[in-house]
């Protein structure tokens, strides 16, 4: 869920590579050790998140947000070597920039990672023979978001509560192909960390389904004030990251994880191989994945989502927003994010396509 | 040989040197690199399966017929509201009242288009206006869905495009000489015949125009089709931009973007033979 999550509430930034590069030149470039320069996701741009760094340690974070890890890669590759120091990536595609070269492998003994969620360290993504080259600071679920005023909230622990009559036209689809995907798999009782080009065509019947129930296919902001000011009533897709942060204005909205389970999406934080700030750089990471730095990052205004170290330093509001005590059931019940590989990715990005073109 | 000195001659050079210049910086080289890039596997070879996967995969060429059939309705449909409007400020609206009357008609053109589009996915939601005078006045029992559809999209484009086509049909009939009508109304011409043979001819060279700009920034537009279709189908620059964002698959994106130009250029020699701006 995450890439269109930032991309969103910056529709306005999505510039192609050669124009980031200007940008660069023009302001963000490393110019001196006082800077940081990180590739980011719209999270990490809230000044509240920011600024105690800065100001802690008199740096200034020079920040790029992107829109989609090969969109980030593209960035990189139209950078010079040294441009970057820390870059934000969705877990599943730690290996991606290994492969590419690009990551620093990061020291364990300097960070928390006895604190965080077993279940979200995914070393299976951020350990690459053996070295560790990232670290999970935020999770969520891509799961089903409601109005518990408008449907009963009954119907929402099961995903087949999509496909039926009786909320058709009233859903919104969050429009981001992998996790929707891996709901429409889970739907179908097939596991996301299987799933194979055979699983393809049943797994798109269950998405022609629930667009034939869906008032529209949207981005974050288009999603999330579809379901605010009661144009759906439904989100598939959504979860705390919709709800938490509009839990104050709207108390009626809610999240829940269905029996058949919901998608774990995780980000982590990366350091450049050729990073020239290279302590800076890390000095950021623990900070990002210190108490305050996490309990800052959770609640950010562009959206919330669960810290990975459970000694955030949230508050009993926070906390239950979050419905952090719930965790270790909801933890119990997700599944992976689907990370399929290059070919099996262009094949369901085609099929997402399908979906979206179906009348 | 020419008598002129060479001083004369370097002249139109020197004057239309900053313009050759900028096309060249701004368009020829980016289209020239935008080419190669669409020709460029991810090896370094070259390669045509770019656009072979436009002609092979149907839900691009899909996007192509949303857009041609999207923006086509819209050129038609803002030309057909454009004129009226046109006519009644250049002929009806008395001359010192005509500036004004086209500022007020422009005035949407002062806000931003994607607050605009914003605005208008309020107005057309469920509970938005135009939804609450439909079931208030009992049209309907129920809201209709009017947001997120490709209704929404051309009401949105039209809402713009007709202050545009506006202002070069009025600057068309402007430029008109009333002689025109008068030696229509001499022959015995009366107004309806006069505007079929002798108005409407003439001012066709605003109309072509407006048109094409209309069709050709339309075509290219990405915001007005996001905001306000709701993804229920995709146009070419949305296909475009997944391309960019989601794949970071810019040889298929620049292909696709090259298509669409091969598009936009097939509609200017369409209408090549009005696109000429003469005083009537």
């Amino acid at each position: 869920m995450t890439n269109n999550l930032r991309s969103a509430l910056k529709r306005g930034m999505r510039v192609a590579a050669a124009a980031s590069t200007l940008a660069m030149l023009a302001g963000t470039s490393p110019l001196s050790a006082q800077e940081l320069n990180a590739l980011i996701w719209c999270d990490h741009a809230d000044p509240a998140l920011l600024q105690p760094f800065e100001e802690a340690n008199g740096v200034k974070v020079n920040v790029k947000e992107f829109e989609g890890t090969g969109a980030g890669f593209a960035i990189v590759d139209q950078s010079q070597p040294g441009d970057w120091d820390v870059m934000v990536i969705d877990s599943i595609d730690v290996p991606r920039g290994v492969e590419k070269g690009l990551f620093e492998p990061l020291p364990e003994d300097k960070l928390p990672f006895a604190d965080l969620f077993p279940e979200v360290k995914m070393d299976n993504k951020t350990v690459v023979n053996g070295k560790r080259y990232a670290i999970t600071e935020k999770f969520g679920y891509n799961t089903i978001s409601f109005n518990k005023t408008k449907v009963d909230p009954a119907d929402m622990d099961t995903l087949s509560s999509l496909t039926g009559d009786k909320y058709k036209g009233r859903l919104a689809i969050y429009d981001y192909y992998l996790p929707v995907i891996g709901m429409a798999a889970l739907a179908i009782g097939k596991k996301t960390a299987d799933l194979t080009e055979a699983d393809l065509p049943a797994i798109k019947e269950e998405l022609l389904k629930m667009k034939a129930n869906a008032k529209l296919v949207g981005e974050v902001t288009a999603s999330q004030t579809a379901l605010a000011t009661g144009e759906v009533d439904i989100l598939v897709g959504g979860g705390e990251w919709v709800t938490a942060g509009l839990a104050k204005e709207n108390p009626a909205l809610d999240f829940s994880i269905p029996k058949e389970g919901g998608v774990l999406w995780s980000q982590s934080l990366a350091m450049f191989k050729d990073s020239k700030n290279k302590d800076l750089a890390l000095k950021f990471i623990q900070y990002v994945l210190s108490p305050e730095g996490q309990a800052r990052l959770a609640t950010s205004s562009c959206y919330w989502g669960m810290p990975s170290n459970k000694k955030a330093a949230l508050t009993d509001n926070e906390k239950k927003t979050l419905r952090f005590d719930e965790q270790p059931a909801f933890l119990a019940r997700a599944q992976a994010y689907p990370a399929p590989n290059a070919d099996l990715d262009k094949k369901m990005q085609d099929m997402w396509t399908e979906m979206l073109q179906a009348q | 040989m020419s008598t002129k000195p060479a001083s004369e001659r370097a002249t139109p050079w020197a004057l239309v040197t900053p313009a050759l210049l900028w096309t060249l910086c701004f368009f020829v080289l980016p289209f020239a690199a935008m080419a190669l890039t669409s020709v460029t596997a991810k090896d370094g070879s070259f390669t045509l399966s770019n656009y072979a996967q436009f002609f092979e995969n149907p839900s691009y060429w899909r996007a192509m017929v949303n857009s041609l059939q999207v923006t086509a309705i819209v050129t038609v449909v803002s030309v057909l509201l454009a004129y009226p409007l046109a006519w009644i400020l250049a002929e009806q609206v008395p001359e010192r009242f005509q500036r004004l009357a086209l500022m007020l008609a422009v005035l949407p053109f002062w806000t931003s288009y994607v607050v605009r589009s914003y605005s208008w996915l309020l107005v057309l939601a469920q509970n938005g206006v135009v939804n609450r005078v439909l079931t208030g006045s009992g049209l309907f029992a129920d809201p209709v869905q009017l947001a997120n559809t490709r209704l929404a999209t051309v009401i949105g484009f039209v809402h713009f495009f007709v202050m545009l086509l506006t202002l070069t049909i009025f600057a068309n009939l402007k430029q008109l000489s009333p002689s025109y009508r008068k030696a229509a109304a001499d022959l015995g011409a009366g107004p309806v015949r006069t505007f079929i043979h002798v108005i409407l001819p003439l001012t066709l060279p605003g109309i072509v125009v407006g048109a094409f700009l209309t069709f050709v920034l339309a075509i290219g537009d990405y915001i007005t089709p996001q905001i306000l279709g709701g993804n229920n189908e995709l146009l070419m620059p949305q296909l475009i931009m997944m391309q960019i964002g989601r794949r970071g698959d810019f040889p298929l994106a620049s292909a696709l973007a090259i298509i669409l130009m091969a598009v936009v250029t097939v509609a200017y020699l369409a209408s090549a033979r009005w696109l000429k701006i003469e005083r009537a």
